[in-house]
């Protein structure tokens, strides 16, 4: 079973030089740790910068330099900043290769919600509908089940939608699914753990292939 | 010979502020807000008003201040995940609030300044957002109608400003001040420099004199950090 870190390193590997990534708050946040050394890749946080670079040093914080966590970071050589439309403009016009978020519950037809429990909890979509209405390419960082223990790759959301039928990979601590044609394909398990288990911790559809890998980390 | 916006202070540059009023806050998070203007609105007690920001501040500072103070009827922001007070007046149903996809709440501002009435986007299609808007299909894909934004008055925060009204941000600070300022009747800045004509370079301004009616140069900025994170001396990348 993978911890956060072993999730964000996972996901790492799906990124390819020359691509422009969005990464979203919490685990997502964690990718950027575990991009190899010279890999060309550039951050985009959709509060106004290209070129992220990682946290400052302390007394090197910058009130004035954040990104979309409202956290303090650097900017890297070659690095930009603009205005909102600007940032949003890049993301639906399809400039972002990839973006990586969290999610509250996914459904085997690819719907997202991580934006509101009605009655309890509402901190507003932020810039996420934008995001999973425009990219191509999302990759969900979650925890299979929530606190409760119940799964959160479901048959439909119960929560209200962030955006329809586009989630195409998940990557959770115990295994990685694509989804297609209404179902969580396995593609391969964490270390330490069975498709039986993730069988019992997937509430939506989930089809298991003959041979399974484990994960492998380089 | 350029149009001078200059004003003497927060109080002259706040003139016309009424109760009901809609007003545009530029700003993500706590950066690049306008705090000398916020504090200003605090001290006049001006109510029912309907605020456009992205954020609503923190509980004891941004636009947090005047949702103590109940001045606001009305948000519109696409996250308030950082305030108690927002959460709590929003589920009692004292404070109205309409939440909108980020990039939505940009455009709809940038596209109230520019003349643009309305325009088509695929962000919020399927979810409770879409309800009640005109979805069409461009490119095989379904789009809803947003309409354009525009505010009574606008204030933004620059780092730098002249007297022309011509600004330039720094770093993240930009964010939502751009399209802010175009969308404002009248529109506030607060700079933390106020230089003379011909001082800035014209190839590096931000945002044109000419969206801006009002300009004064802030003093005892806070520049509060929300979310403080640092990397120690020895690690290499984390």
């Amino acid at each position: 079973m993978l911890d956060k870190n072993g999730i964000a390193r996972r996901i790492a590997q799906e990124i390819r030089s020359g691509w422009y990534v969005n990464l979203g708050i919490g685990i997502p946040t964690l990718v950027a740790n575990f991009i190899p050394e010279g890999m060309e890749v550039e951050f985009q946080s959709e509060n106004g910068i290209l070129g992220m670079g990682p946290f400052p040093f302390d007394g090197e914080e910058d009130a004035d330099l954040i990104n979309a966590g409202k956290q303090t970071i650097t900017a890297m050589p070659g690095a930009v900043f603009f205005d909102s439309a600007a940032s949003f403009a890049m993301i639906r016009g399809q400039h972002v290769q990839l973006t990586v978020l969290g999610a509250m519950e996914v459904s085997a037809t690819g719907d997202i919600a991580n934006w509101k429990i009605p009655g309890k909890m509402v901190k507003g979509m932020g810039g996420a509908m934008d995001l999973v209405a425009s990219a191509e390419n999302i990759i969900v960082a979650m925890m299979h089940t929530n606190r409760a223990g119940e799964s959160k790759l479901l048959p439909a959301c119960s929560l209200p939608l962030t955006g329809v039928a586009c989630v195409r990979r998940v990557v959770t601590n115990l295994a990685i699914m694509d989804i297609r044609d209404g179902a969580f394909h396995l593609l391969e398990l964490a270390p330490g753990v069975t498709a039986e288990e993730v069988a019992a911790a997937t509430a939506g559809k989930l089809v298991i292939p003959d041979h399974v890998p484990e994960m492998q980390f380089n | 010979m350029a149009i001078s916006k200059v004003v003497k202070d927060v109080g002259a540059a706040c003139a016309g502020i009424e109760d009901g009023m809609t007003l545009m806050l530029g700003g993500f998070g706590l950066c690049g807000i306008p705090e000398c203007s916020i504090a200003e609105l605090v001290r006049l007690g001006v109510k029912d008003l309907t605020c456009i920001s992205n954020n609503a501040g923190v509980d004891d500072f941004g636009l947090g201040l005047l949702l103590q103070e109940r001045q606001i009827r009305k948000m519109i922001s696409s996250y308030v995940g950082e305030n108690d007070e927002f959460e709590r007046q929003m589920l009692s149903g004292e404070l109205e609030v309409d939440l909108i996809p980020q990039g939505s709440l940009a455009e709809r501002c940038r596209a109230g300044g520019a003349g643009i009435p309305a325009f088509f986007t695929p962000a919020g299609y399927g979810t409770e957002v879409a309800e009640g808007k005109e979805v069409r299909e461009f490119n095989g894909k379904p789009h809803i109608l947003e309409t354009a934004l525009t505010a009574d008055f606008a204030f933004v925060k620059a780092w730098k400003g002249d007297t022309a009204g011509n600004l330039i941000f720094k770093a993240t600070a930009r964010n939502f001040n751009p399209m802010m300022a175009m969308a404002g009747k009248i529109t506030i800045a607060e700079v933390e420099e106020l230089v003379p004509l011909g001082i800035l370079d014209p190839n590096s301004i931000h945002t044109p004199g000419i969206y801006v009616q009002r300009i004064f140069q802030g003093s005892h900025y806070d520049k509060r950090i929300e979310q403080r994170t640092v990397r120690t001396q020895t690690a290499s990348n984390d």
